[in-house]
């Protein structure tokens, strides 16, 4: 890629930010240039960030309506899914879809709850419910 | 204080390499870290997921840059990982005391700095930490244009984030450099090496062969779900371009770096003609990317067989390169 070809797409997934690319120069000679984004890269990640964002709000509407818990929603909102938070707290995915179930979920240990809270970033009086407003 | 500067590169973990080895008087610029290490590389592994998708990568394993390094230029590295966060904590701060920059493995979703669009769970992010200010860090993020400055509470998260490749806390520095690198021989056995390892890779899942199975997985997509397949092909882009994983611009730095190679042989006319058609490789990453991006948006039927040709292309017009690179004989 030539330095006048590196894209320069202002986009909105690199909040300002810029990454630098090897270019080659008007002598052939290859340098770093920063770019501002590529269209291209934008469209991939916001696919996945709406894929997530989906995720999130079926989540909090589950919760909502009682038929998952807290916990449902905040592995979801902190984007991970059930094999992530599996391998990060160490339970197995099964323990974790038990404590999916309401009832199951207000019976759960303080131990348990601040293992949870420890991988998901979150205060032991946060885990155990969900926001009033998804935009908090 | 101890005065280091903060250098913008394309890659977490060669940026802080290169980074740390300027501060201690081995000018190594990023894309020869990168080449010297072996980084490059392509992997299909449809067996460990990411977010539910495969793994695709388009370098050699996480850490091995820094293995690679100190195997290869002689250069003693201190790799320290911690039982418990207060401990971690501690021992960076006195690190940083001494007057030390110290590179350090971590998360990318709990880093504050970060913005929210790319805060996503992988642990294998790179940054070097240069100076403290209470409980305030500078840091030089080699994949930010600028450096920059994160809480105390949220480095300690993203350095003991826990889950697939967790850091555990890793904390890396050098102990000893030799005075003089002569370059030659190790440029010349890896340029040799990595040729070799892409084309000959015994398993399917890596080198072009890997980029072959992928492209025999993207023409089943056919026959998935439609959500399913742009899925994954927008997952193949991330993993290609999103910051940090960048798979064309690892070729257009490995093509950076046979150009240094083909000048320290004297303008050595092999390397320099691998380097330009390493350039071209990466130019086609990037026409296959976009191809992708268009076939996302388009409402209209996916040619999966159409992206998956490009991919085939791809892995030959790459296998050039690496048969190009071993036609290079360095001059006794």
């Amino acid at each position: 890629m030539d330095i006048n070809s590196v894209p320069q797409d202002n986009s909105e997934t690199y909040a300002n930010m810029k990454k630098a690319i090897y270019a080659r120069d008007k002598d052939g000679k290859m340098q770093t240039v920063g770019s501002t984004g590529w269209e291209v890269e934008e469209i991939a990640t916001k696919a996945a960030l709406e894929d997530i964002e989906k995720s999130i709000e079926n989540a909090y509407e589950e919760v909502k309506a009682g038929r998952r818990s807290p916990l449902y929603y905040h592995m979801y909102d902190a984007r991970m899914d059930l094999l992530v938070l599996a391998q990060s707290t160490g339970f197995f995915q099964w323990t974790i879809k038990r404590h999916f179930k309401p009832e199951i979920f207000k019976k759960l240990s303080e131990k348990r709850l601040l293992a949870y809270c420890d991988v998901l970033g979150k205060r032991l009086d946060e885990i155990k419910t969900i926001p009033k407003d998804r935009d908090e | 204080m101890n005065n280091f500067e903060h250098t913008h590169h394309a890659h977490c973990e060669s940026g802080v390499v290169s980074s740390m080895l300027r501060h201690h008087g081995v000018n190594l610029s990023e894309p020869m870290v990168f080449g010297l290490a072996n980084a490059l590389n392509f992997a299909y592994i449809p067996f460990v997921k990411i977010g539910g998708m495969p793994l695709i990568a388009y370098r050699s394993m996480p850490k091995s840059i820094i293995k690679n390094i100190q195997k290869n230029l002689k250069i003693e590295m201190k790799l320290e990982r911690f039982s418990s966060k207060e401990k971690g904590e501690k021992r960076l701060d006195e690190l940083l005391e001494e007057g030390k920059i110290v590179g350090a493995q971590s998360s990318v979703y709990w880093l504050e700095y970060f913005p929210k669009e790319i805060r996503f769970h992988f642990n294998a992010h790179n940054l070097l930490i240069y100076d403290r200010d209470g409980d305030e860090y500078s840091i030089s993020d080699p994949v930010f244009d600028k450096s920059v400055t994160c809480s105390r509470a949220s480095l300690t998260k993203a350095r003991f984030a826990k889950g697939v490749m967790a850091p555990k806390g890793l904390l890396y520095y050098p102990v000893s450099v030799p005075n003089e690198i002569d370059l030659k021989p190790v440029v010349t056995k890896n340029i040799k090496k990595i040729a070799k390892t892409m084309l000959g890779t015994p398993v399917p899942i890596a080198g072009l062969r890997g980029m072959r199975y992928l492209a025999k997985s993207i023409l089943k997509l056919e026959s998935k779900e439609k959500k399913y397949a742009k899925l994954f092909l927008g997952h193949i882009v991330r993993m290609q371009e999103e910051i940090g994983t960048g798979g064309a611009g690892f070729r257009f730095m490995y093509a950076s770096f046979l150009q240094e190679a083909s000048e320290l042989f004297e303008n050595d006319p092999i390397l320099a003609e691998a380097s330009k058609l390493m350039l071209a490789v990466g130019d086609e990453w990037r026409e296959f990317a976009l191809m992708i991006a268009k076939s996302i948006k388009s409402k209209n039927p996916i040619d999966y067989r159409a992206i998956s040709d490009k991919l085939m292309h791809i892995s030959e017009n790459e296998a050039k390169v690496y048969k190009k690179m071993l036609e290079f004989k360095a001059a006794v």
